[in-house]
């Protein structure tokens, strides 16, 4: 053993792969460039808005969106050869970082950027991947996602929604909900049933659909917020060209697999840059408003815990650059940070005391802390519900048996 | 930006589980031999001139181990401000130390020799009574020093600034491995036992709060990890980055270990189970230095009032002179 620590002397003299925390020297050259690049670019009115999918509809926002493209900023973990920037992971996650920090809405394309367009790379055709991933990046069109059903939300492989195939196309029925920006979305990433016999995970078809043809009806949802962020989208009788199918007919389920795994994989650390920025918020409210011992407490704790996610994502990141895998750890950053942004913002009420009362224009900072706090509502339920999250890490981090 | 240990280190970390799990009680000496206790002293001083986070993968280890013996009192606790004379015998395994932080001194019972806080500087102190007293925690022992006065000086004062988020830091990542121990028997345990015809793990009554114990383990690890390379590299966000660790850290290992007694039954709450002992030393370390409530009034300091978070100093236990 005393071998062990000798060569463990020597390798860190060497400090070629010792653990630090501190940028390289190449990532510090890309924040710094990219920090001078928001500071230069980033509209004021379009800085630190308080949130919901409302803000993507202004034309300024597919401005802001094609400024990232142009810069290069759009996909930058995307393979060079589908126009993305080809860089590693940790650009990735000082990009959040740093968008966050500067309160900079992200770029419209959030599903076609996380969700679609990582699946069509991975399982799209050529034609696939040359017709849609350039027009994601550049903000020309918008993505939606047509996942849940109303029968279908946690257990997702209860889909009902039909797909016949018929002379060379399918035809589409059916029934999605909690679509957020369908009703901006060019193209929606569709999970149907193909095979009407089928149950569960098999007979599922992953499809490509054009938002515009006939037949797709896209009807707003409004939420606890007041806003319409999500949609319900009927589809009756919508014809979609064979050539949009992704995957195999009937091999749908791993093709969603993909997506789910790409929408909880570059979550993290856009999520734990976002918790940064609210605590941040949550500090200053408490220096202008003041707070007594015990509230003094909790934002010590949501600070510490704020500091904890993102060291948390840290590691399951160094971990997926050296190894192609992310740590087990990086599978709790979701579920710790739902949690974490509903006590931070209720605890931002607390501190507004009667005047939390007040909505919007009526309320102090724009109403901003009422609304996060409403909105921190549904993070426990998008994207894996907190039970299915716990599920996850019982059975798969943990290896408990399955409850079902 | 690399969070990762090296492949030195995590063979460092196996070895000394294989080590720890044949040899539960080693003695001081075998510590040294395997170059525990001169980790981060200079090899011209006979240690290994490594640094605090290969320190910490042992006291992680230690800690799941439950090890009895003065290596968190001698190096958690004191190292950095032993002069380089005393530190090379640290490493050679002929003294183990211990430091009077407050009124209880952990480790009286193994620790060979003594130092304490009196005005301007720590100092050995010489011809003092000791009195070790029963602890809750029967691996790891407190006791005062009666009588006795400062002897030789071993560093100025201003060393504290660096042995505090030291030893907050070394505290943090040892509940992480007691931590650890409690849920590792607590998932074999709902993994394999059988009611109402079923495994329990099934449950998910059963099965959540073993998430979350998951959960509060890991976050505590990174926060400890981070608190433990800030120390390693006297980083300036270091006294805070402990404080928050050693706060965090500390109470998750009680809760995990709570969670551990509550899912084995009846069973986890007998004195035959070595459950009760990871439990009592998750509350000793969560009592000792500073409680989790108390690291947070520094860390709201910080976070507030931008304050560096060097804490109250430690309640001297002899005044010079006195």
């Amino acid at each position: 053993m005393r071998a062990t620590l000798a060569n463990a002397a020597r390798a860190n003299a060497l400090r070629s792969e010792a653990m630090d925390l501190r940028d390289t020297p190449d990532e510090a050259a890309f924040r710094a460039e990219l920090r001078t690049w928001i500071e230069d670019n980033l509209p004021e009115e379009l800085q630190g808005h308080r949130g919901g999918a409302a803000r993507f509809e202004g034309e300024e926002m597919r401005a802001w969106s094609r400024a990232l493209y142009d810069a290069g900023y759009s996909g930058l973990t995307w393979p060079k050869e589908y126009g993305g920037g080809g860089a590693p992971y940790t650009h990735q996650a000082i990009f959040l970082e740093e968008m966050a920090r500067a309160e900079a809405p992200p770029h419209v394309g959030v599903i076609g950027l996380g969700m679609a367009g990582p699946t069509i790379i991975a399982h799209g055709t050529e034609e696939q991947k040359s017709r849609y991933l350039a027009p994601i990046l550049s903000a020309e069109e918008i993505w939606c996602q047509g996942f849940s059903e109303p029968g279908a939300g946690s257990d997702l492989a209860g889909v009902r929604t039909s797909a016949r195939l018929e002379d060379g196309h399918f035809v589409v029925d059916g029934q999605k909900v909690w679509s957020s920006f369908a009703h901006l979305a060019d193209h929606c990433i569709l999970l149907t049933r193909s095979d009407p016999e089928s149950s569960r995970h098999a007979g599922l078809t992953y499809l490509i659909v054009d938002m515009k043809a006939p037949g797709v009806e896209v009807r707003p949802l409004t939420q606890i917020t007041g806003e319409a962020e999500f949609n319900e989208i009927f589809f009756s009788g919508v014809r979609v060209p064979a050539e949009n199918l992704l995957g195999d007919v009937g091999g749908g389920w791993q093709v969603a697999m993909t997506t789910l795994l790409h929408e909880r994989g570059t979550l993290g650390f856009a999520l734990q840059a976002a918790l940064e920025v609210q605590v941040r918020k949550l500090a200053a409210l408490a220096r202008d408003r003041g707070a007594d011992p015990l509230q003094r407490d909790r934002i010590a704790r949501e600070w510490i815990e704020m500091q904890a996610v993102r060291f948390t994502n840290y590691r399951s990141l160094s971990q997926l650059v050296k190894t192609g895998m992310p740590g087990p750890e990086g599978s709790i950053s979701k579920l710790v940070w739902s949690e974490a942004n509903q006590r931070v913002t209720k605890l931002a009420l607390e501190l507004l005391g009667p005047d939390a009362a007040l909505w919007d224009g009526s309320a102090p900072y724009g109403g901003y802390w009422q609304y996060q706090q409403l909105r921190s509502r549904g993070n426990t339920i998008e994207a894996g519900t907190s039970e299915v999250l716990r599920n996850i890490v019982a059975e798969r981090v943990l290896g408990l048996p399955k409850s079902r | 930006m690399d969070f990762t240990f090296t492949p030195e280190q995590e063979a460092l970390r196996e070895q000394a589980r294989e080590f720890l799990s044949a040899n539960p009680e080693p003695s001081w000496q075998q510590l040294a031999e395997l170059g525990w206790t001169g980790v981060s002293v200079a090899e011209e001083d006979g240690g290994v001139g490594l640094g605090f986070v290969e320190e910490a993968v042992l006291l992680e280890e230690l800690g799941r181990a439950l090890y009895k013996g003065p290596y968190l009192s001698t190096v958690g606790l004191l190292l950095p401000a032993l002069p380089s004379e005393l530190q090379a015998e640290v490493a050679a395994g002929e003294t183990s130390w211990t430091l009077a932080f407050g009124p209880l001194v952990p480790d009286l019972d193994t620790a060979d020799r003594v130092a304490i806080v009196a005005g301007d500087g720590i100092y050995e102190l010489e011809g003092a009574e000791r009195e070790v007293l029963e602890t809750t925690d029967e691996t790891r022992p407190l006791g005062v020093v009666r009588g006795g006065e400062p002897g030789r000086r071993l560093a100025d004062a201003e060393a504290l600034d660096v042995l505090r988020p030291r030893s907050l830091a070394a505290l943090a990542i040892e509940a992480c491995g007691v931590a650890r121990r409690a849920l590792e028997y607590a998932i074999e345990h709902a993994a394999s036992r059988e009611q109402f015809g079923r495994r329990i793990g099934v449950y998910q009554a059963v099965s959540h709060p073993l998430a979350d114990a998951y959960t509060r383990l890991e976050l505590a690890r990174s926060l400890s990890l981070w608190a433990a390379w800030c120390v390693a590299e006297a980083d300036e966000q270091a006294p805070v980055a402990a404080a928050a660790a050693k706060s965090f850290a500390g109470e998750a290992a009680v809760q995990v270990c709570e969670t551990a007694i509550q899912v084995h039954g009846g069973i986890g709450f007998t004195w035959e189970h070595v459950l009760h002992r990871l439990y009592k030393r998750a509350l000793w370390i969560e009592s000792f230095a500073a409680s989790g409530s108390s690291l947070r009034a520094e860390v709201a300091a910080y976070v507030l009032e931008g304050k560096k978070a060097p804490g109250p100093s430690p309640e001297p236990v002899l005044t010079q002179g006195g």
